[in-house]
This record gives C-alpha cells, structure tokens and sequence, in this order.
C-alpha cells in the first residue's frame, strides 16, 4: 500500500460501531405502530372464552344465547375450524379451538367478534360450556405414572427416543464416558426452578384482515412470521400464499412470541365476518395467553479428584412442559447438552425428561433449558469448591471448556470458546467496598421497606459460569434470506423477514448493508412474508448471525449482478445457513455427525449481595460480567442485552414465580408477578471479550441468551456466601434467607 | 355519558365521556394518541404515564370524566417545532430503550422527575422511576438518560 494511498471515509453506521437504535426517534416520540396501536376502517373486536379447568372433558358447548346479543357478529368453536383443528411449532397438538377435552386453565374454547370489546365479554358470558372436570396432573414427577394426557401420542415417531411411559415429550439420555468412574470427593444436591414469565411489556395482539378473495393478511407482533404462516394455512385450509404475516410493532418476546397467540383466531373471525378483526389481549390473558419457561427438577452428583478435576457428573432433569409440547424437546435438549456447564468432563450420565402436565404450557424463554441446568450445576461447582477447600474461580479455571474438547455429545468443540478469558475477566473487576451503616434506606435491602437500620446485613460475593448454544440445533434446517434492491442511484433497499422483537436487528442489518455497499443510503423494506423468503426465529440467539449473513451475501451478490450488467437496477435475494448440524442418537445421546450444535458462547459474572437475614430480603449490590461475543456489531446495543438479560436472571433469582395451584395461575398480573424495578437492578459492569467465530459472519455470536443464563446462578451464590444456606430452589423465597 | 372538556398537548376537546371510560383509553381509542401504551391495566407498570396538570399520571388509574378541564401532555406533546424535549433526546442518544413499549411512560415520568426537581442524583432517579417497569434495558441506560437531560434542562434555565 502506497504512503498517498487515502483511507475511505468512514461514515456512520458500519459494522462495529456504537449507533443509537435505528428506530429510536419513532420510539421516543410515541409514533412508533406498537400491534396494540392497529386499527382499520370497519374493524371488529375477537375475544376468547377460555377453559377455567386444567383438565376436563367438554361435553358440549352452547354459543345460541351469544349470538342473540347486541353487537354479536360471530361465536365459534372447534366445528368452525375449516381445516386442521391441531397445530404446534414441533408437533401439532394443540386444539385451536378445544374439541373434547381442555388441559390447562385457559385454554381457548371458543371465540366471539362483535361491534365493541365490551360487548365481545358480555358475549363470552353468555356461551354454555358443560364441562366433566377430570383429575389433573399437576406433578412432574407423577406424571410419567398418571393417565396419559394425549393417549395418541403425537410426539411418538420424530427420531427421539420411544419412550413409553405416560405424558413423555422426550426422553433423551447422553452417555458419555464411564459414568460410574469413581472420584475422591462426591457432592450430590437436589435443585428446583419456579415458572418464569417472559413479561414481555407490551401483551399480545393483533389485526386480521379479508383479503375479498378468500385469503388473509395478519398484521401481529412475533417471533417467526414464516412458521406462524405455516401453522395458520393449514388451519384455515388455505394455502400458504393466502395467508399473509406482516410484523407489527412488537413490545418485547423473550421466547414468549414463538408460538401462536391469537393468530388463527383472529383470522378466523375474519375469514367468517369478512371484516378486519382485531384481538387484544390484557395482561392476565396475557399470562395465559403465551408458553412460559420450564419449571424444573434436578438431582445432581458431581464426582472429582482431590486436587480438583471433575472426573464424573450425573445429572436427571425433569422438566415441566405443562399441557402442550411447543418447544420442550429443544428445550430438554439444551438441558442435557449445556448440563455440565463449561467444563472439560470425560465422563458422564445427563438424562433429561420434559413431560406433560395439566399445568401451563411451557416453551421459549430466553436461555431455555440452560438457564435451569446453570443454576443446578453452578451451585454444585461452589459446593464442590467448598468441600475441597478451593477457591471456585479456580475450581471454574481448572476444569474450563475449551477448544478442542469435548461436550458429552461427543461433539469436539472447533470455533470460538474463550472459557478461560471470560473467567479471568469477570473474577478481575474489583468488587465495591462495603457500604457503612447507618446509610440511606434506599441503599438498604427493601430499600425503605426496610424497617431496620441494616443490623442484619450479610454481604457475599458469588461467581458462575455460563454457556449455551447460538443457532438452531441437532439437524433442524435453519437458514435466513435477504433481498437487496439495488437503484441506479446507488441507494438500497434490504427486504427482510427478520423479527425485529427489541433486540436490534434492524441496525445489525443497516449496519451490515451500509458496510458492504459502502453507501448510507441503506432502507429496511416492512418485515413481511409477502415479499422476501424466511428469516428464522428471532430466537436462541441466532438472529444476529443469520440475519448478517443474509443481508452480506445478498449485498455481495447484488454488487457482482450490477457490475456484470454494467450498472441499472438489481434485485437479488439470498439465503443463508450456518454449518449444517445432525441429530443426537436416540439411544446414546451422542452425535450422529460433527456437530449437533452450530457454535456456543460463555459468560462469566461475579455478584456481590447484601442478604438481610432478620428480614429476608436481598440486594444485589454490584454485578461484573464477562461475556463472550465473538465480535460486537454495536457495542452499545450489546451492553444493553447483556444489562437487560441481567435483569431477568435476577427476576428469576429474587421475585419472579408464576405460582399455580391444581393447575390454575394464583398471580397473573403485575401487582402479584413482580420483575425487578429501576431499584432492583445494580450496576453492571461489562467486559466483552472478542473472538472471532470462524464459522460466523464476521465472526458475531448472539449475545442475547449468555447473560440470563449465568445470572440466576452467579446472583444466587452470592446469596449462599452471604447467608451460609444452601438454597437450592430459584426464586430463592424470604424464608430460605432468614436465619 | 357525560360532558367533558381536556386539553391535551395544548388542544381543547369537547367530549361524551361513559363516566366509566379510561383516561388511557380516551387518549388511545377517542383521540388516537396511541403513543401512549397500556402494559398491565392495574396501575403496576407506568406505561401509560402522562402529565395532568403538570403531575405524571398512571393514566391507566384515572376515569376520563375526572380529568375534566384539565390540562394533558402526552408523549406526542414533547417535541416542540420538530426537536425532541431533551429527555426524549437523551433517551435516544443513550440507548435507553429497545422494545421501546415502555418508553413514553418513561419519558414522561422523568420529565415530571426533572421538572419538579427531584432528578437530583442516580438513587433519586430510580426511587423516582420505580413505578415504571422496563423489561428489555436493565435500566441502566434510562437512567443515565434522565440524569444526562437533568443536567441538560438545569442548565438551559
Ligand atoms: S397500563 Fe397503566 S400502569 Fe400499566
Ligand atoms: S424497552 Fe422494552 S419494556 Fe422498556
């Protein structure tokens, strides 16, 4: 390179930078089209009547008084449904409209459309349903001995293992090693989760609207518009072109938009009126209105030498997936295979088994699967530090994951994992002094529901360690596409179904766009199905990679087209996949391939509590983290995930229990599910540790799911530091902390 | 139904009111402020925060019929001649919002924070801000916003 040679210009926008969100002045200027903000000329309103029984026969259902009443343009049930009258995002079994049977409180049963939401409740009144209320399976455990829940067994026959036990999804055993290897110390604990809410903030809604010639167009805020479009047609008994998804402006998801809310039902109040439909739902059908994330049960017995090395782990993880199995072989795969943690061991026993329940749906949350195993195998790593007499950053250090290791999948691991780093890293942020009392409530635990003078304060400092997997898993064909309408006068246009939910992908994708054309003059087409092929979930942290990669290979392909024309107008669209994944053995849980997993990301965070052990309350003082990201697209945005990702682990470690009894959500609202306030959120103090995915666009991971992972664990050993007490079971209640 | 007159965001209505109605929901459905978003409908997260007469209001809490002559700033109503309100602005420069849903309670409330003085420090901020809940940000941001435009407001008097 020459000495005069210029260096571009770098305009704002490129990959790498610091950028506010791309949509921030709509969104702090209130004109921002949230799916709640929908409306059309002539639009109806559909609601939903909704089982108050987790498990009963229905007997029959009576809509005739419903219709009579003013306003009332429509009452439907099962019989209405033209087409399938089941569907599901990995097996359809769930009733879009119950038929003979309700599962869980709150399953939809019929739907009424009038003129005024009021008169559209008054309607729902008005149906008779006769139930036979049956017996319900309300305990995991007790499950795999009760009446099966679904005697057909939908979820027989998809490659995982034929287990024949009642109310089995998936049974998936990994065996790797000899697992009954002796070692010289053994800790054994039993761990428990809650059921966490992704409350998201904005519930779910959303605009169905006749197309005159007997298709749809659906306006909603998801996760997925392609395979929400591909379980609506069949319902409806259209074709998938006949049915539109347009994405809307969506109030957060956190997993809790992957499978369908009101989708089918507002297109079929549509396709029966031949008027917009619009459905909203409040924030206690919000509750029962979306899957929530897995309860848990898992018994642990971690062997090791004396010195330290982890020289056998088993583990049995039971998971709750409640009455329909959305996502839960995924998320019981994620369980087993992320079970141990990042930690190099040779041998192994991790059997996982999600069952279903009368109990609420469970599926997609944010870290799924690895967020429950993180907290179980996070505190047998300090219980096994204890017992050893060893420091637990250094027990973490010594038995680190790296490249060129193995998970107990067999899978060796090839791209990017800097265990060791992010451990360093995070154990290296100085922790704050002390505070001294008398201080300010404020700076209390309970803040000023403190009633004390902080006599009873406990500080302890915690550390854990965290990792998942970014991309689909164990064979699924996942892959993005992006278009790219090049102009003559050198502007773009990036076509893309990618769910922006929050997160940012509009910016990676501007970002990505603008650095490969070299141009600012970079537009996002509305996210639709109509226009561009697939984009994937906006979920296990994939999107980043997927939607980067899109939008650079179509960039790359729309530059080439115009040079060989010689300039004018192009449109190219592309498709990209990531390294193609097999599945496990059914049998042995091993991989059947290279790899069942695409690529992981690891987080480490130290966490320093003030427990107030005559009151029982916590504050969580200061959190440092390191998170491993492969290579930050917008730093910014970044911190902001991982800051927010924080904030619902320590949900989920302090306050956070959808609680049920026989079945029935006891809380679902805001003044009973409490999520952490501006007062519950310490600082967080972040390192990001680059390096470079070689399978990866760029070399980006996702980054949305590490943080939520490890927070839960790292929180709640702080709180085992500071109190002494085991405390075994997440959310950690008043009572478990009173001494 | 009843005869309401409000002024928002310096507009004078002359409404029918069901006594019943929510202010929220007269906002949202009556006069299409939809900037203004309901996240909980129990007065538990503060995304329907609005000023009535200069004091921010869980709008989701109030009947239309009692906001009768008052005066109403909405999130529409803070920009002035095409500039954002310097909180909106720190918001933006800050990267204090993702899904974005709770951002104009937010702002709202932390205007009505600044305005009356109490946007003194980073606790005050967030003893302040409490009642407005954010899932997506962690907080951190908001509040470095808001005492990034306190001190931009303090200094403009
Ligand atoms: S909608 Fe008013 S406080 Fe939540
Ligand atoms: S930005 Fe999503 S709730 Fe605050």
């Amino acid at each position: 390179m020459s000495a005069t040679t210029e260096r571009p210009r770098l305009a704002v926008g490129r990959i790498g930078e610091r950028l506010p969100r791309e949509d921030a002045v709509p969104k702090v200027t209130g004109e921002f089209s949230y799916a709640s903000d929908l409306s059309t000329p002539g639009m109806l309103w559909g609601d939903t009547l909704r089982s108050p029984h987790a498990h009963a026969r229905v007997v029959s259902i009576d809509v005739t008084a419903a219709l009579g009443l003013p306003g009332i343009h429509g009452a439907l049930t099962h019989e209405d449904v033209p087409g399938k009258k089941l569907y599901g995002l990995e097996f359809a079994d769930q009733p879009v409209l119950a038929i003979d049977r309700v599962r869980y409180v709150g399953e939809p049963v019929a739907l009424v459309v009038a003129e005024h939401p009021e008169q559209a409740r008054r309607a729902l009144e008005a149906i008779v349903v006769e139930y036979e209320p049956l017996e319900p399976v309300v305990d995991m455990e007790r499950a795999l001995e009760q009446e099966p829940l679904h005697p057909d067994r939908p979820t027989m026959g998809h490659g995982y293992r034929d287990d024949r036990r009642p109310n089995v999804v998936r049974h998936l055993v990994i065996r790797h090693g000899d697992p009954d290897i002796a070692g010289d110390v053994v800790v054994t604990g039993t761990y428990e989760l809650g059921i966490q809410d992704q409350a998201f903030l904005g519930p779910e809604s959303g605009l169905a609207i006749p197309d005159g010639e007997g298709g749809v167009d659906i306006h909603v805020a998801t996760q997925w518009l392609h395979v929400d479009r591909d379980q609506v047609a069949p319902c409806l008994d259209l074709r998938p072109e006949q049915v539109r998804l347009h994405l809307s402006g969506v109030g957060g998801s956190f997993g809790g938009r992957e499978d369908l809310s009101m989708q089918i039902h507002s297109a079929l109040l549509a396709l029966h009126t031949g008027r917009p439909v619009k459905m909203v739902y409040d924030r206690a059908e919000s509750f029962t209105g979306h899957v929530h994330r897995h309860p848990a049960r898992i018994r642990c017995e971690h062997r090791a030498t004396r010195d330290g090395r982890l020289t056998s782990v088993r583990m049995q993880i039971l998971l709750d997936g409640g009455a329909y199995a959305s996502s839960s072989t995924a998320v019981a795969s994620n369980a087993a295979s992320f079970g141990l943690g990042p930690y190099r061991v040779d041998n192994a026993l991790i059997e996982t088994t999600a069952v279903y329940t009368n109990n609420p749906p469970c599926g997609a949350m944010r870290g799924f699967g690895a967020v429950q195993t993180c907290f179980a195998a996070e505190a047998q790593m300090d219980q096994l530090a204890a017992e050893l007499g060893l420091d637990p950053v250094e027990l973490r250090l010594l038995n680190a994951l790296e490249p060129g290791d193995s998970l107990p999948t067999g899978q060796v691991i090839e791209g990017s994992l800097p265990t060791r780093e992010v451990i360093r890293r995070a154990a290296a942020l100085p922790v704050p002094d002390q505070e001294t009392l008398p201080r300010d409530p404020l700076r209390l635990p309970g803040g000023t529901g403190n009633t004390t003078t902080g006599e009873g304060i406990r500080r302890g400092v915690g550390f854990a360690l965290g990792f998942k997997n970014i991309c689909y898993s164990e064979g699924f064909d996942d892959f993005c596409a992006a278009r790219v309408v090049l102009h003559a006068d050198g502007s773009a246009v990036v076509h893309s179904a990618a769910a922006e939910v929050g997160q940012g992908v509009v910016g990676v994708m501007l970002q990505v766009a603008r650095t490969e054309l070299g141009t600012d003059e970079v537009t996002l087409a509305p996210h639709t199905t109509a226009t561009v092929g697939s984009a994937g979930s906006t979920s296990a942290s994939r999107m980043t990679w997927m939607a980067a990669g899109a939008v650079r290979d179509a960039c790359r392909a729309a530059l080439e087209e115009r040079e060989r024309r010689g300039g004018g107008e192009v449109d190219v669209e592309r498709v990209h996949r990531h390294p193609r994944t097999t599945p496990l053995d059914p049998e042995t849980g091993q991989i059947t391939g290279e790899r069942a997993h695409v690529a992981l990301a690891v987080a480490a965070m130290r966490v320093v509590v003030e427990v107030d052990v005559e009151l029982g309350l916590t504050r969580v003082v200061w959190v440092g983290t390191a998170q491993d990201v492969g290579k930050a697209v917008n730093p910014l945005a970044l911190e902001g995930q991982i800051e927010g990702g924080t904030a619902q682990g320590l949900g989920l470690a302090l306050m956070e229990e959808i609680v049920t009894r026989n079945g029935a959500i006891q809380n679902a609202s805001f003044t009973d599910y409490l999520i952490p306030t501006a007062l519950d959120m310490p600082p967080v103090e972040i390192e990001l540790v680059e390096v470079p995915e070689p399978d990866a666009p760029y070399g980006v991971k996702g980054v949305g799911e590490p943080p939520t992972v490890v927070s839960t664990a790292a929180i709640v050993s702080a709180m085992r530091a500071a109190t002494g007490r085991p405390l075994t079971r997440a959310p950690v209640r008043p009572d478990d902390i009173c001494l | 139904m009843r005869q309401v007159a409000l002024t928002v965001n310096g507009m004078r209505h002359e409404l029918e009111l069901e006594p019943r109605e929510l202010l929220v929901y007269v906002l949202r459905d009556r006069l299409k402020l939809t900037g203004t978003n309901v996240g909980c409908d129990t007065s538990s997260c503060g995304a329907c925060t609005v000023l009535v007469d200069g004091e921010s209001v869980k709008s989701c809490t109030v009947l239309g019929v009692q906001a009768d002559g008052a005066e109403i700033t909405t999130i529409e109503g803070l920009a002035a001649n095409g500039s954002l309100h310097p909180v909106q602005q720190a918001f933006h420069d800050h990267h204090a919002l993702q899904c974005g849903y709770c951002t104009p309670g937010m702002v709202m409330a932390a205007v009505s924070l600044i305005e009356h003085g109490e946007a003194t420090s980073e606790a005050a901020i967030r003893e302040g801000l409490e009642g407005n809940l954010c899932r997506c940000t962690g907080y951190h941001n908001i509040v470095a916003a808001v005492q990034d435009a306190a001190g931009a407001m303090g200094r403009a008097r």
